[in-house]
């Protein structure tokens, strides 16, 4: 799903880094939103509405809306759309509303 | 606490522009964006823009925020203090705004803010909208014009504006399929040499015509269709469904106007410009005298004039703080730049909304 | 209808074609902008003054096909993407269409291609004769198709045959 070669944009991609998606791995570039590494890696479903369990993927991609809510090192309810992936992440699908955990 | 003498939220085209106009008389800037890259919508923008050359007509979106930076760094002499990553979450009555930044917290106290933090995306409702795959226009942007990723292989857009029209133009550069762009109204929105441009390509543009629901397992494997008549009723009968993967809505933006309510600026909601949208003179004061506004937070425009409406945020900003030099000439200019792009057909309803406008921000 | 469809109508496009004497002399510049929007690098653009002083910002360019010298510059320069360059005389039965074309991979020299019209449909073959791309034209390239004579009016973009 990455684009190899644009008519205008130069993508400059930085080093690969990889990290964990419910125990599987994924590989993203430096400066990637996790949101972004998950989509490239074919991954559309990333939570599910509380009370119908329906699918919930990314919306707006900016922060905006709130559909993207996922636990990311234990914590919970973070906007992967606007989260950079880092080496070694841990992400996951979140089940329910999640915890205020306190961060150390 | 800081108190820099103007703070400007938003670090798009009307943020820079504003930012280099108080720099250049004398004031000194810090401007505040949540992303890690200045330029706002631009940084997405791969196609060439229009107007005159005043407001970088005929260069590409994404590389008109290195022209303003470079002049903010050639001339800001240390008075341009730009923090990128950083969220404006709070802005008081009493002037002092509350910025986040990697999950830390700041109170800073400017003595004028602008605000110029742009536009939100608006919603359709219909069945299955809520699947993944249905992607806000700026999202599929923001994939693929940013990080370089395909948002999918299929694409239904939903908005025949200039929007609708560009990102499914970008979409074909990405070497992404688009099967039809759909529009409830009977004509084309957007500017027709767009709309020529990706008819050419081969993609349909089916106005009178809407969503009638998506479908899907566990996202998006299809949508229905079906024309409108010019009720804007559904015609029985009329139902088509195509298989996409992804439902890219284009259906309209209204102005960022949270931070602006917070403060307590009075707003007005003027359809004609994007909804509400704060009230100001043509200084692009609000009713707060130490808060401004310019861009699509203002009124849902071009980054033509968001820019123009940033010079002039940024100028009378300035000025209030006592660097007058020179206003009234300067003022004339980016009035009449701005009259300009607005005198013509496609600012008609720039020109209505304004003359609505309470308090009258002087209709060009 | 153009605003309905995205497809000029007939209309239109009598009105901003070069007369035929014109089209006797050479290339020439075609014009396919007909909505007055707040835009004029295309004036900026000509270095004949062909296209007219703009009065205000949101007339629409008229161009003067008798100062045209189909130079060509102008088709990158304009942000709709609506100039084309037209040369009836390239040979007794094919004449050459000149247009932007901003997608990958680029056609090269030689190639036949599927020449395509307004709508999107294939109206006749077209072979690639030269394709410009050069830094002053900033990811802008123009490809040089030439066409059947008769369909000089009608294609303006085109499909790879060998896929896209
Ligand atoms: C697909 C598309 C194509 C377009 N094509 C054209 C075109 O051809 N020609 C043209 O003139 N215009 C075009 N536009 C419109 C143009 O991009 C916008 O009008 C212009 O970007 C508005 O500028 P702005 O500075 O007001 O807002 P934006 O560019 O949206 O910038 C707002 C900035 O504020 C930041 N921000 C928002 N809230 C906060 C906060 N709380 N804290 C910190 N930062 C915040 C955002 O991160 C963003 O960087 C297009 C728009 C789109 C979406
Ligand atoms: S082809 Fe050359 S001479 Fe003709 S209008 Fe364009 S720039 Fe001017
Ligand atoms: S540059 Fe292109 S879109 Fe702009 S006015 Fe000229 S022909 Fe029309
Ligand atoms: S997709 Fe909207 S907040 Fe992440």
């Amino acid at each position: 799903m990455r684009i190899k070669d644009h008519p205008i944009i130069d993508f400059q991609r930085g080093k690969q880094v990889t990290f964990s998606f419910n125990g599987r791995q994924v590989t993203a570039y430096e400066g990637e939103t996790i949101a972004a590494a998950l989509h490239a890696a074919g991954v559309r479903v990333l939570s599910h509405s509380h009370k119908l369990k329906r699918p919930r993927g990314f919306f707006c991609a900016i922060g905006n809306c709130s559909s993207c809510l996922m636990q990311v090192n234990g914590e919970f309810n973070v906007r992967i759309c606007i989260t950079p992936a880092r080496e070694g992440d841990r992400v996951e699908m979140q089940q329910g509303r999640g915890e205020i955990v306190e961060k150390t | 606490m800081k108190k820099p003498e103007i703070a400007i939220v938003g670090g798009g085209p009307a943020g820079l522009s504003a930012a280099l106009s108080a720099v250049r008389q004398g004031a000194q800037v810090m401007l505040i964006d949540r992303d890690p890259v200045l330029g706002g919508q631009l940084v997405k923008q791969t196609h060439m823009f229009f107007g005159s050359k005043k407001q970088y007509a005929a260069i590409r979106g994404i590389d008109i925020p290195q022209k303003l930076l470079a002049a903010l760094q050639e001339e800001g002499n240390g008075k341009f203090d730009p923090r990128v990553n950083t969220t404006v979450l709070g802005c008081y009555d009493d002037g002092v705004l509350l910025l986040e930044k990697e999950d830390r917290a700041e109170l800073i106290q400017p003595r004028k803010i602008i605000i110029a933090t742009g536009a939100a995306e608006k919603m359709l409702p219909f069945p299955g909208n809520d699947l993944p795959g249905v992607y806000g226009a700026g999202a599929v942007q923001t994939l693929m014009n940013v990080y370089g990723i395909k948002p999918g292989t299929r694409v239904l857009m939903i908005g025949a504006g200039n929007i609708g029209l560009i990102v499914s133009y970008q979409l074909l550069q990405a070497g992404v399929e688009v099967t039809a762009i759909i529009e409830g109204a009977p004509k084309i929105g957007g500017y027709l040499v767009h709309a020529t441009k990706v008819r050419r390509a081969g993609i349909p543009i089916l106005t009178s015509h809407t969503i009638k629901k998506a479908y899907g397992c566990d996202s998006v494997e299809g949508a229905v269709l079906c024309n409108l008549d010019e009720k804007w009723c559904a015609v029985p009968g009329t139902e088509q469904s195509l298989a996409v993967d992804v439902i890219c809505l284009a259906v309209g933006l209204t102005p960022q106007t949270e931070l602006l309510w917070q403060a307590g600026c009075e707003q007005q909601y003027l359809p004609e410009l994007g909804g509400y949208v704060p009230l100001r003179s043509e200084k692009m004061q609000t009713s707060l005298s130490h808060l401004f506004v310019a861009g699509d937070a203002a009124c849902i425009e071009e980054a033509g004039s968001a820019m123009v409406e940033g010079k002039i945020a940024g100028l009378f900003a300035a000025a209030d703080l006592g660097y007058a030099e020179n206003v009234e000439a300067l003022n004339e200019t980016f009035s009449r730049e701005l009259e300009e792009l607005r005198s013509g057909p496609a600012g008609a309803k720039i020109r209505q909304g304004l003359s609505r406008l309470k308090g009258g921000a002087q209709v060009c | 209808m153009l605003e309905k469809t995205g497809v000029p109508d007939a209309d239109q496009i009598k009105k901003i074609t070069p007369s035929p004497g014109r089209l006797k002399k050479g290339p020439v510049a075609v014009v396919e902008c007909f909505q007055s929007i707040p835009c004029d690098p295309c004036r900026y653009a000509c270095r004949q003054e062909a296209i007219k002083e703009f009065k205000d910002i949101n007339d629409l360019p008229v161009i003067d096909h008798d100062l045209c010298n189909g130079c060509g510059s102008c088709i990158s320069k304009c942000p709709g993407l609506a100039i084309f360059v037209i040369d009836d005389t390239y040979s007794e039965k094919e004449g050459l269409v000149k247009l932007p074309y901003e997608y990958l991979p680029l056609p090269r020299p030689e190639e036949e291609e599927n020449g395509i019209d307004t709508e999107g449909w294939e109206v006749c073959s077209a072979r690639v004769v030269k394709v410009q791309n050069a830094k002053v034209l900033d990811r802008t390239p123009v490809v040089w198709l030439t066409v059947p004579r008769e369909h000089l009016m009608k294609v303006r973009n085109f499909l790879r045959k060998g896929g896209a």
